[in-house]
């Protein structure tokens, strides 16, 4: 019974790392938080910043800059925490600054160039340019999965 | 599937159904005389046939039909219970647990029984006449109901105000499948010609199909016999009806002056109304318990886990704030708090019973595979654990069971030459202990041959020639949990297939349990299993650590000191101290968790003694700050394999501190 629907307009959640612009389904993400105090975890890969307690679960916090190769930042008044959860996983993301909801259209979706601002394309399902702005679509799965 | 709402219904009591008819089964074996015994069978087998009928699992339904019609033979004495039989309905339950563990996977139940029902039908054939015959004798029911006052009272009353009085026995076709939608839609018919004052069997067995084809109702109604005969005939599967009009009821009573009870017009709400009559000494028993879905019991259990981290929070600002009032009441609620933790996680509880109920029907196969011959002695059944650890232990406990009459159980004829007799025991034992519960395996059989388990642990390249001189028994014994590691000679499909007693070792660990083995050669081996009463609270030593906290669960605690630094030792590089006589090995949290903040220079080291089994090292720590009770929470799937953490708690400040697995920190 699955029939393919054309979404005509996605509406995604846009945030700041370094001087880029990314964007995220709006559906894929529960909250967006403050910068708050974490649990630094032992033994675990740089970009796993630690563990959080948000609203009484314990929240992995990864910083998403280091996750896509980009260099580190220290956190700032405009630093927030994206919160993406699926049935398996929560998972909280760094990022620069989240300021806007935004529909994009679709078809303007195009494939990934092989480095876009140094990030790993291999987190990317494409870019969208909406006038003078890009924004790159980040594949939320893949940085979910490894 | 339409009855998917009934479906867990169903299946619950499919598999209590199937454990009493093992369980029956087996006592009978035992006493083939004794018909309570065949009754219990019989009753448990037809309520199954019933449901299964009714969801339409036709196999099930049809193979427990043909159960029951042995068991009828053998409860009416046509048949006498031999092994022969007993094993032939061993099968068949065999055959009903594939199905329903099928249905309960979301398979559709189907199972090629005809060869079971083929031997069940030879077993039926020859008698089965003359079984007929006095079935129909006793089935002959007599019309005439037997009243208690309240209900005699209703009927006069109804008598005297122009009402009959019917007593009506209906008689379900022989295939009726849904019977309990038979007798819904009897009781619709007569709740609309007037009301249903009794019924026997009483409604709820009626309901459960808990009757063989008929079933006698008292109706209050305006219409004639003859009427209600005809609306009742109308339903579909209805073999015969009998309306005897009645006009005066055993031993009358002085009516007195009482309205009638008004005319109730729901049939479920007629329906309990039957209740009062015969089954009145039954009921309270029954209102003693309720059946909760278990996913209530977690939801409860993770609100009342928020309510302890609030709890936390609260002491710690009552502590910050040193006011008598609020200290009182956070003291207050502290305790209740406690009282609520106990009483949830006492709701949580179920006795080790559910898993044990297998186990004597599973050796009685296996002895019987094996040659053997074992007698399974089950002491404290009774005993209780948390409801999440229950699910766990079926496993490795049926592991190690089999080991025990693998390996440790001799055949009857090696028994006798040593002179124990040639039945073997193996007990299995369950007790509480503090926070603890113990269960215990123990076979008298030919024990663990230290000797035998070090060559197979040389071989494996396990330990090299020196450490086997100086191993002390349990540790060799230990080495049995080894991966990779059996010492059957000879590879049998019971148990030694080298995925063997590590499996069961990480299992229990996983619960936060600890298995120990003692055995003595040629007298018998003992299997200790010691288990947390419940998993999501628990108590631990908060610790501090180059400026982050710790918690280190209290059960692998074996003491705390404070050791200076001068009692230090140096052995092969390792830093040891000698506490209490003993060498013990230090390991440093701050290196182990790379901790941040540098090293603090103190004359002093704090120690938290920690143990796993026989092995016990000092784990050095900077501070310690005291005993809580923490909610351990798990890191997600996102967190996985953390070296050395368990999980994780939030502290009474909403901070997060990561629980040590000091399993891991022991080699």
């Amino acid at each position: 019974m699955s029939v393919e629907i054309v979404e005509e307009q996605m509406k995604v959640i846009i945030f700041q790392m370094h001087t880029e612009e990314y964007a995220i389904k709006v559906s894929e993400i529960q909250s967006i938080e403050r910068m708050q105090s974490f649990t630094r975890i032992p033994g675990t890969a740089p970009f796993i910043k630690g563990v959080m307690n948000l609203r009484g679960v314990i929240t992995p916090i990864i910083d998403l800059r280091q996750k896509l190769g980009l260099e580190e930042k220290e956190a700032d008044e405009t630093t927030r925490i994206l919160i993406t959860s699926n049935e398996e996983l929560i998972l909280g993301l760094i990022v620069d600054g989240a300021n806007d909801v935004m529909d994009i259209p679709v078809e303007k979706i195009e494939p990934t160039p092989e480095v876009v601002g140094g990030v790993e394309a291999h987190y990317l399902d494409g870019v969208v340019k909406l006038g003078s702005r890009l924004f790159s679509l980040v594949n939320l799965e893949k940085v979910m999965q490894d | 599937m339409m009855n998917s709402e009934y479906l867990a219904v169903f299946l619950d009591e499919s598999q209590e159904h199937l454990q009493a008819v093992n369980d029956h089964l087996l006592k009978l074996e035992k006493q083939p005389e004794d018909e309570s015994i065949v009754g219990e069978i019989f009753r448990s087998a037809h309520t199954l046939k019933g449901m299964s009928a009714t969801m339409g699992y036709e196999d099930l339904a049809h193979l427990t039909h043909n159960m029951e019609n042995v068991l009828d033979l053998i409860r009416n004495k046509k048949k006498q219970a031999t092994t022969e039989i007993i094993d032939i309905m061993f099968q068949s339950v065999d055959s009903l647990e594939n199905m329903v563990n099928d249905i309960a996977s979301g398979g559709d139940g189907k199972l090629d029984v005809t060869s079971l029902v083929a031997e069940l039908e030879a077993i039926e054939k020859g008698s089965s006449q003359a079984v007929k015959e006095a079935a129909a004798t006793t089935e002959q029911v007599d019309l005439l109901e037997v009243y208690d006052e309240y209900e005699r009272t209703v009927l006069e009353e109804s008598l005297e105000q122009g009402y009959s009085v019917y007593q009506i026995k209906v008689e379900l076709d022989e295939k009726a499948m849904l019977k309990a939608a038979r007798v819904f839609m009897v009781f619709d018919v007569l709740n609309q010609l007037g009301d249903v004052i009794k019924s026997s069997p009483a409604t709820e067995l009626l309901e459960e199909e808990q009757f063989e084809r008929d079933f006698i109702v008292t109706v209050v109604s305006k219409d004639s016999g003859e009427v209600i005969k005809n609306k009742i005939l109308k339903i579909s599967e209805i073999s015969d009806v009998v309306v005897q009009s009645m006009t005066s009821f055993v031993h009358t009573t002085q009516a007195e002056d009482q309205t009638l009870q008004p005319v109730q017009e729901k049939p479920s709400e007629t329906k309990q109304e039957p209740e009062k009559g015969k089954d009145a000494q039954k009921a309270p028993e029954n209102n003693k318990t309720i059946r909760v879905n278990i996913d209530r019991l977690d939801i409860l259990m993770n609100l009342f886990e928020e309510l302890v981290i609030d709890r936390g929070r609260l002491e710690q600002i009552s502590g910050e704030l040193v006011n008598a009032e609020l200290t009182e009441t956070v003291e207050r609620m502290t305790r209740t708090t406690g009282n609520l933790q106990e009483i949830i996680l006492t709701m949580r509880m179920v006795p080790v019973e559910t898993v044990f109920n297998r186990f004597p029907r599973m050796i009685r196969n296996l002895s019987k595979d094996l040659g053997k011959q074992v007698h399974l002695e089950i002491v404290g059944a009774e005993t209780e654990l948390d409801r999440t650890i229950i699910d766990e232990i079926g496993d490795p406990l049926v592991h190690l069971l089999r080991n025990s009459i693998d390996h440790g159980i001799e055949t009857p004829e090696a028994r006798m030459a040593v002179g124990k007799p040639a039945q073997g025991t193996v007990l299995l034992k369950a007790y509480h202990s503090g926070n603890h519960v113990f269960i215990e395996i123990k076979d008298d059989g030919a024990g663990i041959s230290r000797d035998k388990v070090l060559n197979k642990a040389l071989k494996n390249q396990l330990i090299t020639e020196e450490d086997a001189r100086s191993l002390t028994d349990s540790q060799v014994f230990g080495l049995l949990f080894e991966p990779g590691f059996s010492t059957a000679e000879q590879i049998t499909d019971i148990s030694g297939r080298g995925v063997g007693l590590d499996v069961v070792r990480n299992t229990f660990e996983s619960l936060g349990g600890v298995v120990t083995v003692h055995s003595e050669l040629h007298k018998g081996s003992t299997f200790l299993i010691q288990l947390p009463l419940t998993l999501s609270i628990i108590d631990v030593m908060l610790v501090e650590t180059g400026g982050e906290k710790y918690a280190i669960p209290l059960t692998s605690i074996v003491e705390t000191a404070i050791v200076n630094k001068v009692d230090l030792f140096s052995a092969h590089g390792q830093k040891v101290i000698d506490f209490r006589g003993k060498v013990v090995p230090l390991v440093f949290m701050r290196d182990v968790f790379n901790t941040p903040v540098a090293d603090l220079d103190e004359d002093f080291y704090s120690l938290v003694i920690i143990q796993k089994g026989e092995q016990i090292a000092g784990l050095v720590v900077d501070s310690l700050i005291g005993q809580h009770d923490i909610v351990l929470k798990s890191l997600g799937n996102y967190l996985t394999n953390v070296f050395a953490i368990s999980g994780a708690t939030i502290l009474g400040d909403g901070e997060v501190a990561l629980i040590v697995d000091p399993n891991a920190l022991i080699k």
